[in-house]
């Protein structure tokens, strides 16, 4: 057995070292959509008891729709629905990079941007109709 | 082009594929269920109970439960492979990820089909 000289560098990166590495924008896209999935994932239990009180029964509804105007529920759920927005956004260049459209570094850091600009006002406008 | 020899099981391949078909069957539901709320405008308890005791409704919004528990499994999976190093840890994580989702499978159904 040939011995395979061990590379001096850290094979995991601190958090300390993350939170000063500036990622580029593909990279901000990415850690977002695992951040939005991870954080409703952990929600699901909430959306399901959400979406059951809504369909079944008036009293039930009511109480589903007092959540949206309670302001603790509010932010909650205008996380939700920008977790929801970015994930759907982020997601669907992931698919087109799948298909080999965009994967010049050019391109790919344009359609990072294309995310950003679609997801954040996108959120805002679902914020307003139905926050 | 990569060549690599790959032998033995489908590495991974399965997943990633279902990871993707699901991703699309959410996405195409999103836009769907945006569109028939904003057709249907549905005011109060009566028309929102109403979308979705609708039979091909209820057959989609089910469709993207699973598609959704399906897709979560992978996801957070890999976010555990990641990590979580030690096994043991690791182990409860998948199986308590995976018993969590079944529940979530039948909740959904229980929910729509009580429509």
């Amino acid at each position: 057995m040939t011995k395979v000289p061990i590379k001096k560098r850290p094979r995991n990166l601190s958090l300390d070292m993350l939170s000063r590495y500036d990622l580029p924008l593909p990279g901000k896209v990415s850690i977002f959509h695992r951040i939005s999935g991870a954080g409703l994932f952990l929600c699901l239990p909430l959306i399901l008891w959400l979406f059951s009180a809504s369909l079944t029964s008036p009293e039930t509804f009511a109480m589903f729709k007092a959540v949206f105007a309670a302001w603790p529920a509010k932010v909650v759920m205008a996380g939700l629905i920008w977790a929801y927005v970015h994930h759907f956004c982020a997601g669907i260049r992931f698919l087109l990079l799948d298909l080999h459209i965009g994967i010049e570094k050019e391109a790919a850091r344009k359609s990072a941007g294309i995310v950003f600009a679609v997801s954040i006002p996108l959120t805002l406008i679902l914020l307003g109709v139905l926050l | 082009m990569i060549n690599r020899i790959v032998v033995g099981a489908h590495y991974g391949l399965r997943d990633w594929i279902v990871q993707r078909a699901t991703a699309v069957i959410m996405a195409v539901y999103s836009v769907i269920i945006a569109a028939v709320l904003l057709v249907v405008r549905p005011s109060g308890f009566e028309a929102w109970q109403g979308v979705f005791a609708n039979g091909f409704i209820k057959f989609l919004t089910f469709l993207f439960f699973v598609s959704l528990f399906y897709h979560a499994w992978i996801g957070i999976r890999d976010i555990w492979m990641d990590y979580i190093q030690p096994v043991g840890l690791r182990l409860t994580l998948h199986v308590l990820t995976a018993a969590a989702l079944v529940g979530y499978t039948a909740w959904a159904a229980a929910i729509l089909w009580r429509l």
